[in-house]
């Protein structure tokens, strides 16, 4: 190895830049979504069902990703769908994550966070999650009474689309509308994880 | 405009970017330039579409370091007398005698140097963040080293 190499190779060395870096990154990424700089802001909380992840823009919380939603997938979805200025700022989403924690822990029954519809369609969508939105813990629609609520009564078909499609889960509580029956049904998250909701707010049917 | 989230940016370049300017102005200023270099990539993200993204935010790093140098009110050369900055504890467990060396360095071959080694940029790219052709970067990368070489081995004596 000549001595030009030999200084090149030192030259290389990072020496502890990797964990310093990673560091002042997490700083410039609270700085960012608190400035309003990042117009979104991402985070991730552990739950007794897996990893929940949370996402808000100034305006209020934006996207909530259950369990079965990997976060690479969440976060370009969000980079695509609202603003690739995303960054992960735990702090910002603090609120958000201590009140997510804490309904998964069966210690809250309801949410205190300013939303953000950005990614609601407009019209029945829309209309079908306000009205989803108004169901207290524990309360249960099926999919043909919620479609009444949103001002149209044989759209039950439509109403699923709509609750399928809820970017805003748990905070606005689509595991909330069930089939008439015994099978709660199909859920974004998963039918299991809708059992689980809805056993852990006493509502299962039984 | 660029679709890639912009945390997954930062994810991949905040080392190259700490380490370029730990190199160009010493590792306490260098956080303070590592800041103003995202911000300044978060707000200008839009213009990165289809530019070589290492390339890009180290020409932003780059701007960074010259102004950093500028407003301290010190030539935009720094030598001897900046010997502290860059010989400060953070970076001492790597080669802080070799970086100060570099610090010592004519401004193109020092920066040249930095983008080649700590921001571990192509020639090509070297040559478009200075502005200059990828003849030229090599040759002051080249120079660099060679003094680099002759002062390692006085010290060494």
């Amino acid at each position: 190895m000549s001595d030009l190499d030999a200084i090149e190779a030192q030259l290389r060395g990072q020496g502890d830049a990797d964990q310093s870096s990673l560091e002042l990154a997490r700083r410039f990424a609270e700085a960012a979504a608190a400035s309003g700089d990042a117009e979104v802001a991402f985070a991730t909380l552990d739950t007794p069902v897996g990893r929940t992840s949370v996402a808000a823009t100034p305006r209020g919380i934006v996207s909530v990703g259950l369990p079965n939603h990997p976060l690479d997938d969440f976060v370009e979805r969000l980079a695509t769908q609202i603003s690739p200025r995303v960054v992960e700022a735990p702090g910002k989403l603090d609120l958000a994550r201590r009140e997510l924690s804490e309904f998964f822990e069966g210690d809250r029954r309801d949410f205190d966070l300013a939303l953000d519809w950005t990614l609601v369609p407009g019209g029945f969508y829309r209309k079908v999650l306000d009205a989803t939105a108004k169901l207290g813990y524990g309360e249960v629609m099926t999919y043909g009474e919620i479609a009444r609520s949103a001002g149209n009564p044989r759209a039950h078909r439509a109403a699923g689309t709509a609750l399928g499609a809820n970017p805003l889960p748990i905070v606005v509580p689509c595991h909330r509308i069930v089939r008439a029956g015994k099978d709660p049904g199909n859920y974004g998250g998963g039918p299991e994880l809708k059992r689980w909701l809805l056993e852990l707010e006493g509502s299962l049917p039984t | 405009m660029s679709r890639l989230p912009f945390q997954a940016f930062l994810d991949e370049h905040r080392t190259p970017v700490l380490a370029y300017l730990r190199a160009m102005v010493g590792p306490s200023d260098a956080d303070d330039c590592f800041q103003e270099t995202f911000m300044a990539a978060l707000r200008s993200y839009e213009t990165l579409d289809g530019a070589n993204p290492r390339a890009w935010v180290m020409t932003i790093a780059r701007n960074k370091a010259i102004d950093h140098h500028r407003s301290a009110g010190r030539r935009p050369l720094p030598k001897g007398d900046d010997l502290p900055d860059v010989a400060a504890p953070a970076r001492a467990e790597h080669d802080p005698e070799l970086w100060a060396a570099v610090a010592e360095l004519p401004e193109r071959q020092r920066e040249a140097v930095g983008l080649r080694f700590a921001a571990d940029l192509r020639y090509r790219e070297i040559a478009g963040a200075m502005d200059t052709t990828e003849e030229a970067a090599r040759r002051s990368v080249h120079e660099g080293l060679k003094k680099l070489r002759e002062t390692v081995m006085k010290e060494e004596r």
